[in-house]
């Protein structure tokens, strides 16, 4: 099985160089906001352990929200950030994009405060190459190559199969052995490929077992001062859900058309959101410790197919910005934008809340959980607000859904199973 | 109207509210729909100001003419509202239906349906006022031209869209209009915020009426403001602001389409595949609608239906769910009115125990998981307005291509409070949306416009699952509905609507 990582590297734009920046990664696209896989700068498409990436320019329009809690606006530049979703470890894909696509990120990134052209690309890119706070992954240990052979696999079969009510097992069983000996067929003269997947990484699967022990020992150790704590953590919360002002303004129409002119061009959608952090330590801790479970789930148990009830979502990650003053947040999703938030609202409000309410402006909360995104509208345009264009986004399988991508997987693995029982036969025919 | 009127709460305003929300005017089987422009807004307001317009108040519901009024946001600029008042209005409403690309790219309107290409609706040719003219037979000639002779000072006439009575029946052959929301006239919901764990056809006021709690318990956002900019208190009173005036309450917005129909491309698409056999060439129609064409839902009535309760005519067609059918061999998991009204609850199915419930919430419950993929239906209902428009066409006369006098097709109406939560969520998600219910390759058989994907890909299928094979497939499908024009508009409470006509 091979793990999935991610990147995000993260400079500031060099004074002036904006208009110059946008028009280089405008270039990318063969629409807008959607990279050209083939396009010269950088040929996304020549990656085949890339499954998303995108060029973000990280310039939040509400710094002086912050202003409402009575502190003042923080200092930060305007960020360029490239980030990504890869099989294997981030560093190999970023050494390989640095060996082959050097001068095309050379160009962008002399866009960006301190990028030396002689510098070595690669040693950069990792210097800038921030931590996730928390990183999910939809389906752990599924990879590019893996989703394309087995999308080929599902065309074939089910041009393949008889449309036809199969009168008894036997004759399920019968389709099915001739259906597998014509993927054979097809394996043999190269029509189709069906790689096996490789052994998991050693050092990956001690360190996920190091950590998938870790954190619960961290948190035993943690308790008692926590309980004795609590009443304390309790008020302050409570103080401060009652208190913290709310920003829900409704954003601009010519903001939301500008977002929504990037959307929709294939079934999967991109989403960038920044903002920051409510002043103070008790937030900022409180978040630390948040993300810190969100991943430790992401890690270990929700790796197949559903962040709680969301089964929409391809690859999401939280990151900090600005000694965690700061917080971007992307996803690559399923279906549309306002279906999107629906889910959010309707399936994991309470997950949402507990994350976004320590964001300045939050629709309030009680007691992390409750309330917050249900007051829909300002939600709505909570996140609208603090959404950003993705200037160049690149999907590898475009076309794909994730419910195309289980059912694919389902029917690999049922193709590959030695032996089946009469109703396991028909249920695989019926994938088909 | 109804026999079995509904009681009403004291607090609903019926006089203030303009009978379409409360009515289908069913008796009233004589309707045209006329799209106008402001040409001097002097005499438009003058007009406006004093038109008679049928309220929801059942005494004069069988009155023999029911004019109804709707504004879209260009239109409330041509009649010289402040900016400031529009502002309050939805984004959506403000853009318009047919105002970018990409909510065209949303909605499917695109390729024949393209705005571009739109008789009325996009460009120079977005209407500022729609009059939907009501009047029980023989009634509606002459009150017409009385109407239109009184606009002709401060309108002229974009369009004027003629409607046919087939009897409840539309184009294609199938009863319409089965499947309503009903509202909560007598307020019973409480206003919270609570999960409905099961499906229920009663809808909250505030999802089609502004100014009252929607299902999430709050009030839409819609023009509220300073009582200062209604000296002479012609507005309302917000009920969740009682020092504001509300433009917005006791209005909703109207969602009007023509859609074209291609009645025989659509029969003659069918008895192909088919082999010309009419029984099953009626079966794949009724497999395509989700009903039979006498409008009997195929899944079993009342099966699992605690909850579905309908109310009014077809009630008892309307008393089910999807929950005896996971797998779609009854009605096809992406057959029209399982796109449309999927009726699914807050959570999917499964025991009401504490834990089941958490187990589900969590999503660590697989079969579960796969009944989740559909949103809750009660956040995007749709009530229902619209009027078929041409002459009806026996399925033998389609099939010889015969065209009949004119086009056919239906002049789609719905009413909603939030037009992006409920409308266009419908019409994009679930009707447009390839992937509705992990279906793929496919929109929906009746309204999907056929386009490949991005990638080529084509979405011009169509799955029947079997229990004893793979689904059965018709590929290739033609488009059998055209869009022909479209806008939303703002259909204003009484006072709402007098106060449009007079503030400057």
């Amino acid at each position: 099985m091979t793990p999935q990582d991610a990147f995000i590297v993260v400079a500031p734009i060099a004074a002036r160089r904006g208009q110059d920046l946008r028009k280089l990664l405008d270039s990318m696209n063969s629409q807008p906001g959607i990279a050209d896989p083939a396009n010269p700068v950088v040929p996304f498409g020549q990656f085949d352990r890339l499954h998303f990436a995108r060029f973000a320019v990280l310039d939040d329009p509400n710094l002086a929200d912050i202003e409402t809690y009575g502190v003042p606006r923080p200092n930060v530049p305007t960020y360029l950030a490239f980030l990504g979703d890869c099989d294997g470890p981030a560093r190999e894909l970023l050494s390989d994009l640095s060996r082959r696509a050097a001068s095309g990120l050379r160009s962008i990134f002399a866009c960006c405060e301190g990028f030396d052209d002689k510098a070595d690309l690669l040693a950069w890119m990792q210097a800038h190459n921030l931590p996730g706070a928390a990183t999910y992954v939809n389906w752990v240990g599924r990879t590019v190559r893996q989703i394309r052979e087995e999308s080929a696999l599902q065309r074939a079969l089910s041009a393949r199969v008889a449309r036809e009510a199969f009168a008894s097992g036997a004759a399920a069983q019968q389709e099915r052995r001739e259906l597998i000996q014509f993927v054979q067929e097809e394996v043999r003269a190269g029509c189709l490929v069906l790689t096996p997947p490789e052994a998991t990484p050693l050092g990956w699967a001690l360190a996920s077992l190091a950590n998938a022990i870790a954190v619960p020992l961290i948190g035993l150790a943690a308790l008692p001062l926590l309980l004795v704590l609590s009443p304390f953590l309790i008020i302050q919360l409570r103080r401060l859900e009652t208190t913290d002002p709310e920003i829900c303004p409704r954003p601009s129409l010519q903001s939301v058309q500008q977002l929504q002119l990037l959307e929709d061009r294939d079934v999967t959608n991109q989403y960038t959101a920044l903002g920051c952090i409510k002043p103070g330590l008790f937030r900022r801790w409180l978040l630390t410790v948040l993300l810190a479970l969100a991943d430790y789930a992401c890690r270990h148990i929700c790796t197949h197919g559903f962040l709680a009830r969301v089964q929409t979502i391809h690859f999401a990650r939280w990151v900090f910005l600005d000694g965690k003053t700061r917080l971007v947040f992307y996803s690559n999703y399923d279906g549309g934008h306002e279906a999107y938030m629906d889910d959010f609202i309707n399936k994991v409000g309470w997950g949402l809340n507990v994350l976004f309410s320590n964001g300045v402006g939050w629709p309030r909360t009680d007691w992390l959980i409750l309330r917050g995104c249900r007051g829909e509208m300002s939600f709505k345009f909570y996140q609208r607000r603090h959404q950003l264009p993705t200037q160049v986004w690149f999907k590898a399988y475009p076309g794909l859904a994730l419910t195309d991508l289980e059912r694919n997987q389902r029917i690999r693995e049922g193709l590959e199973m030695p032996r089946v029982s009469d109703t396991q036969a028909l249920e695989w025919l019926k994938l088909l | 109207m109804s026999s079995r009127l509904q009681k009403v709460a004291a607090s609903v305003e019926l006089e203030d509210i303009q009978g379409l929300v409360r009515f289908a005017y069913k008796h009233h089987t004589r309707a045209v729909f006329l799209l106008l422009r402001v040409r001097d807004a002097v005499a438009a307001r003058a007009w406006l100001a004093r038109a008679s317009v049928a309220d929801a108040s059942a005494r004069d519901s069988l009155a023999p003419t029911a004019l109804q009024i709707a504004f879209t946001s260009e239109g409330l600029r041509a009649l010289g509202v402040p900016e400031t008042v529009i502002n309050g209005f939805s984004l959506e409403f403000l853009a318009g239906m047919a105002s970018d690309a990409a909510r065209s790219r949303r909605l499917g309107d695109v390729a024949e349906s393209d705005p571009g290409r739109w008789r009325w609706g996009a460009g120079a040719r977005v209407p500022h006022v729609a009059l939907l003219l009501y009047a029980l037979p023989d009634h509606l000639g002459e009150w017409q031209r009385s109407i239109e002779a009184q606009c002709d000072g401060g309108f002229e006439t974009l369009a004027r869209l003629e409607t046919s009575d087939l009897q409840g029946v539309e184009p294609f052959g199938f009863v319409d209009g089965i499947s309503q929301p009903q509202l909560d006239w007598e307020r019973r919901r409480p206003v919270q915020d609570r999960q409905q764990p099961s499906y229920s056809n009663l809808s909250c006021l505030g999802e089609f009426l502004l100014g009252y709690p929607n299902e999430y318990g709050l009030y839409t956002p819609r023009p509220v403001f300073d009582a200062r900019l209604d000296p002479a208190a012609m507005l309302p009173r917000a009920e969740d602001a009682p020092e504001q005036a509300d433009l917005g309450r006791n209005g909703s917005y109207l969602v009007l389409r023509q859609l074209h129909q291609d009645v025989s491309g659509f029969w003659q698409c069918l008895d192909a595949r088919a082999r010309g056999d009419p029984a099953q060439r009626k079966h794949l129609a009724e497999a395509m609608v989700g009903r039979t064409m006498q409008g009997e839902p195929l899944v079993t009535l009342g099966a699992h239906a605690s909850g579905a309760n309908g109310s009014g005519a077809g009630a008892g067609q309307n008393a089910f769910t999807y929950r005896s059918d996971p797998a779609g061999l009854r009605c096809p998991l992406g057959a029209h009115i399982r796109r449309a009204n999927p009726r699914t609850a807050d959570l999917p199915f499964g025991s009401s125990s504490i834990v089941s419930r958490l187990v589900r919430a969590l999503g660590f419950d697989a079969a579960a998981r796969r009944q989740d993929l559909i949103a809750s239906t009660r956040f995007h209902r749709l009530l229902r307005r619209g009027r078929e428009y041409g002459a009806a066409m026996p399925v033998e006369r389609a099939l010889g291509g015969q065209s009949a006098a004119g086009e056919t097709g239906l002049h789609f109406i719905c009413l909603a409070a939030n037009i992006m939560r409920q409308f266009e969520f419908v019409q994009s998600a679930w009707m447009m949306g390839t992937r509705f219910n992990a279906l793929a390759g496919q929109s929906d058989p009746l309204l999907g416009d056929r386009n490949p994907d991005a990638t080529g890909a084509a979405t011009s299928g169509y799955s029947m699952p079997q229990r004893e094979g793979p689904d059965r497939i018709l590929s290739g499908l033609p488009r059998f509905v055209t869009v022909v024009g479209g806008a939303y508009f703002f259909l204003p409470g009484l006072r709402a609507l007098r106060y449009l006509a007079t503030v400057r």
